[in-house]
């Protein structure tokens, strides 16, 4: 290809990535604004403020519903990798039938439409007798991200060498020893981005939340899914802004950070 | 990969920050609802129903810790009580509703012996709550209203229709894509029944097919199916008409004017009547907590609770020594209180018994599906 | 150590989570209130209402997942050919807006698309003609796109990024030109991640409720919206188990397609 073409291309591309840039992040833009607009409408500019920002950290309600949001994706995603992981382990050594019928139903709740998963929870649940709260909520959310734990261990699984964790132990490891000195540091990308995407999936999970909450919980999506119909207060803005930063911020961080992980795995 | 790096941080991040938050504020960690140690109350109302501030201060003065929930629409809130998955002390459901619950028998006798405040009500409201509540031994009214249509004057001089003064204007061409319609199924088969002449609590057949295809024609000219939104929408000029709840009037007005709004908006009573509805607390059977119940309704029925109150919702309210505080211009307000005579032309909704409420929700469903 | 008893505790969750749940709904879909047997709950899809908002909402996700599609594609080509070094990054930019709240993201849209919205603003700014966008199923499959893009783009990216590009120079030395290549070598070892990607966008499109709700006006009712209503509203847990179990065939067929298709997990996305 000639320089001119593959500047040509090159334009194009960029101008297509740009394209859907935009897109993504017209939405977001838009939210950041109006958490600075002193009016309430949303598309009348009524002057600069930030009293949504002190009203957001002195609203009791928003507090809370950050507080479980977190603590639920951070509790849910730590069990899901712990079962998670054991779980891929375990699977990996199964026979090709039983292997296949397990990851068939983990597959489920991924694939599963959200309504019917949470609509499942609830009937069950109840049918225990397990009353709606912080608990259930809890449960269903370890549920559905254990599966993205296991699909993210499973490759890296799958493509560690049997020989090797044989040839520690020839040379005098115990089977401890050779999991957590050869097999563990190979998986444990996987155990990471696991970690990270159930992490994700619980923070922005609502329909699921939605149905297996009980009195008095709220997480951000439920509490904002309750204002949504009687007009979202611009506090709302104001936090969707504040989590958006800290996530930029961190991105950020982590990019431009020592690279003291230049090739890891 | 840099993917480890991110992980690790978030982890970090996140516990640091739950272990900030959490000492910060003190969320209620009670998972389960309902119980009855260490002074909890479980309120379910509906949104945008109270002023924080009595919340607070219910809290202060009595020492009980309040949990309190949202609920969307009266259909919602029936199966949460019903099955019993959560048990909430007291709740504040609408006239029919209350009617089903309690032939239904899900609700517990009030001990007006510890509701002295109840003298408070006007009279009026509680001969009126016979109609839902036959031997006023389970409710107290807490707010009550009419529905009518709220349109915008320059929005129809634009589009040059006359202001709305009934029901059957909705159905006016000139106002496809400006309408406002309440997403509930007893609202609107109210707007299409009365607009007929029928009235809003009919299980005759024929007359609830005919309203079910009048809603069906009107379908193109609505803008949406909305229930608090049709406030904001307004405001924000979004539409030209909708069909509203009179306790929004007086947010509206003070919006207009705070926004400096080149509009006004009017509110009016259709001429073929509408619906008079009435809210009230009631207490659950299986409440755990009904003594903190009583104590709440008692709180929320003295005069100055009840004129805060009022001040933040801005509906109206029963209470007549709340009524008296208020403002001359407020009282003389017709649309958010209007006369007797006013008053006589409309009508509560009942409840219809399960198998016609089966019917409206099916013919509701035909409605929105087409 | 047996490893596979490490699998146990996992055995166990997924016994009392994942299939008791899915029981019920069984149960429920195929009884009536008092307790019979009975498929009446099921073929209820055949009442118009439910036919009408099951074939809308086939509609509207079938379209959304195939402009998903069709922008995801060339973005994950694109992105695969900016450098191992920087995907890292570029990556999470298109992630990130997922890590924004759901709902307040497809309520932004909300902003945009109004009659006095933010788009419109613009386009009376440079007079021209305001749009209707908003309550239209325009405004919902929008909706569909903006949130289940990224789901459609990781796992085409994770598979295009194991082209090794000896493959595609090969072909370049055999005489191949940009159409041939790209039938014959992209399209056909990228399978596993479309149809990943695929499943992933096409069954929370077709039951989604929240996005009808707020970019639909309510006025537009799809078979998310039917179940919703029955459980929460209707309180007919009956109907609606019936009605779910019509909704798993579609997930069986995307287990089946993955299994047939997707057999080691390659197009996972992760």
């Amino acid at each position: 290809m000639t320089k001119t073409a593959q500047l040509f291309k090159k334009i194009r591309q960029d101008f297509y990535l740009a394209a859907i840039l935009i897109f993504l992040y017209a939405p977001i833009a838009t939210m950041i604004v109006l958490s600075f607009n002193s009016s309430k409408s949303r598309t009348r500019w009524g002057g600069f403020t930030i009293s949504w920002y002190t009203q957001m950290f002195s609203s009791r309600n928003i507090m809370e519903a950050l507080y479980n949001t977190l603590i639920i994706a951070f509790l849910s995603a730590l069990a899901a990798t712990l079962i998670g992981t054991a779980a891929a382990i375990g699977i990996n050594r199964m026979r090709r039938i039983p292997q296949g019928i397990v990851m068939g139903i983990t597959n489920i709740p991924m694939l599963n439409a959200d309504i019917v998963t949470g609509i499942s929870m609830m009937l069950a649940f109840i049918a225990f007798g397990i009353s709606l709260g912080f608990q259930t909520i809890l449960i269903a959310h370890i549920t559905f991200n254990i599966p993205y734990v296991i699909l993210s261990v499973m490759p890296k699984l799958k493509q560690t060498s049997r020989s090797t964790f044989e040839a520690a132990m020839d040379l005098g490891a115990s089977p401890l020893q050779a999991f957590f000195r050869v097999i563990f540091p190979d998986i444990l990308p996987g155990v990471l981005s696991g970690f990270l995407l159930a992490f994700t999936m619980s923070l922005d999970d609502f329909i699921i939340t939605h149905f297996t909450r009980g009195a008095g919980i709220n997480t951000l999506s439920t509490l904002i899914y309750s204002e949504v119909r009687r007009g979202i207060k611009p506090s709302m803005y104001a936090l969707s802004t504040v989590i958006f930063i800290t996530v930029l911020v961190l991105l950020l961080i982590s990019n431009f950070a020592p690279k003291k992980q230049r090739r890891s795995s | 990969m840099k993917l480890n790096l991110f992980s690790l941080t978030i982890a970090a991040i996140t516990a640091a920050s739950v272990l900030l938050t959490g000492c910060g504020s003190s969320p209620s960690q009670s998972g389960s609802a309902g119980g009855s140690g260490s002074n909890q109350l479980y309120v379910y109302n509906w949104g945008e129903y109270i002023d924080e501030d009595v919340i607070t201060q219910f809290e202060e003065e009595t020492g009980i810790q309040v949990t309190y929930d949202l609920f969307e629409t009266n259909e919602e809130m029936y199966p949460v009580i019903e099955k019993g998955a959560v048990s909430y002390d007291v709740v504040c459901p609408s006239d029919y509703m209350i009617q089903k619950m309690i032939e239904n028998d899900m609700l517990a006798e009030i001990d007006f012996a510890q509701v002295p405040n109840i003298s408070q009500i006007d009279p009026a409201y509680i001969e009126m709550s016979k109609a839902f509540d036959p031997e006023n031994k389970y409710s107290v009214p807490y707010c009550w209203g009419t529905v009518g249509i709220i349109y915008n004057t320059s929005r129809l001089k634009q589009l040059g229709v006359e202001p709305l003064v009934s029901w059957a204007n909705l159905w006016d061409d000139r106002l496809s894509g400006e309408i406002l319609m309440q997403d509930s199924v007893r609202d609107a088969f109210m707007v299409a029944l009365k607009k007929n002449g029928n009235s809003m609590n009919t299980s005759d057949e024929k007359e609830l097919e005919l309203a079910k295809q009048d809603l069906i024609n009107q379908k193109p000219l609505v803008q949406a199916y909305v229930i608090d939104q049709v406030r904001d929408k307004m405001i924000g000029g979004e539409a030209a008409v909708g069909v509203i709840f009179s306790g929004e009037l007086l947010y509206i007005q003070e919006e207009v004017k705070n926004l400096g709004l080149d509009y006004s908006l009017e509110y009016v009573l259709p001429a073929e009547g509408t619906n008079l509805w009435l809210d009230s607390w009631v207490i659950p059977k299986n409440a755990q907590n009904k003594v903190y119940a009583q104590k709440w309704i008692e709180f929320l029925c003295r005069p100055d609770i009840a004129k805060k109150n009022f001040e933040y919702i801005t509906y109206p309210t029963p209470n007549k020594g709340a009524f008296d505080l208020l403002d001359d211009e407020v009282k003389n307000n017709r649309s958010v209180f209007p006369d007797i005579e006013t008053l006589n032309k409309c009508e509560v909704y009942q409840y219809l018994g399960d198998e016609t409420d089966t019917i409206y929700n099916n013919l509701w469903k035909e409605v929105k599906s087409n | 150590m047996n490893k596979k008893l490490l699998a146990g505790p996992y055995l166990i969750w997924m016994a009392g989570f994942i299939i008791i749940p899915l029981a019920l709904i069984v149960y429920y879909g195929l009884t009536d209130p008092p307790g019979a047997f009975t498929l009446a709950n099921v073929a209820s899809i055949s009442a118009p209402e439910h036919l009408k908002a099951l074939f809308l909402s086939l509609g509207l996700s079938l379209i959304s997942t195939v402009i998903c599609l069709l922008l995801a594609y060339p973005l994950a080509m694109i992105l695969r050919s900016r450098g191992v070094g920087d995907a890292s990054f570029i990556v999470f930019i298109f992630i990130l807006p997922m890590w924004m709240n759901f709902l307040l993201r497809t309520l932004a849209w909300q902003t945009l698309l109004e009659k006095n919205g933010v788009i419109n603003g613009i386009l009376s700014f440079l007079c021209l003609p305001s749009q209707s966008l908003i309550n239209t199923p325009g405004a919902i499959i929008l909706g569909m796109v903006y949130n289940f893009l990224p789901f459609m783009v990781l796992p085409i990216y994770n598979v295009l990024c194991k082209i090794d590009d000896n493959t595609i120079n090969a072909a370049r030395d055999l005489g191949a030109n940009f159409h041939q290549t790209f039938f014959r070598i992209w399209l056909p070892l990228s399978v596993p991640g479309i149809i990943s990607g695929v499943t992933m966008v096409f069954v929370p499109a077709l039951t989604t409720f929240v996005i009808s709700n707020l970019l639909g006006g309510s006025k537009i009712l799809l078979i998310g919206n039917v179940i919703e209503q029955e459980f929460t509203k209707g309180s007919n847990w009956h109907l609606g188990s019936g009605l779910s179990l019509v909704l798993m065939v579609f997930i069986l067929l995307s287990m089946a397609l993955i299994a047939r298709y997707d057999k080691n997990g390659e197009g996972s996305g992760f």
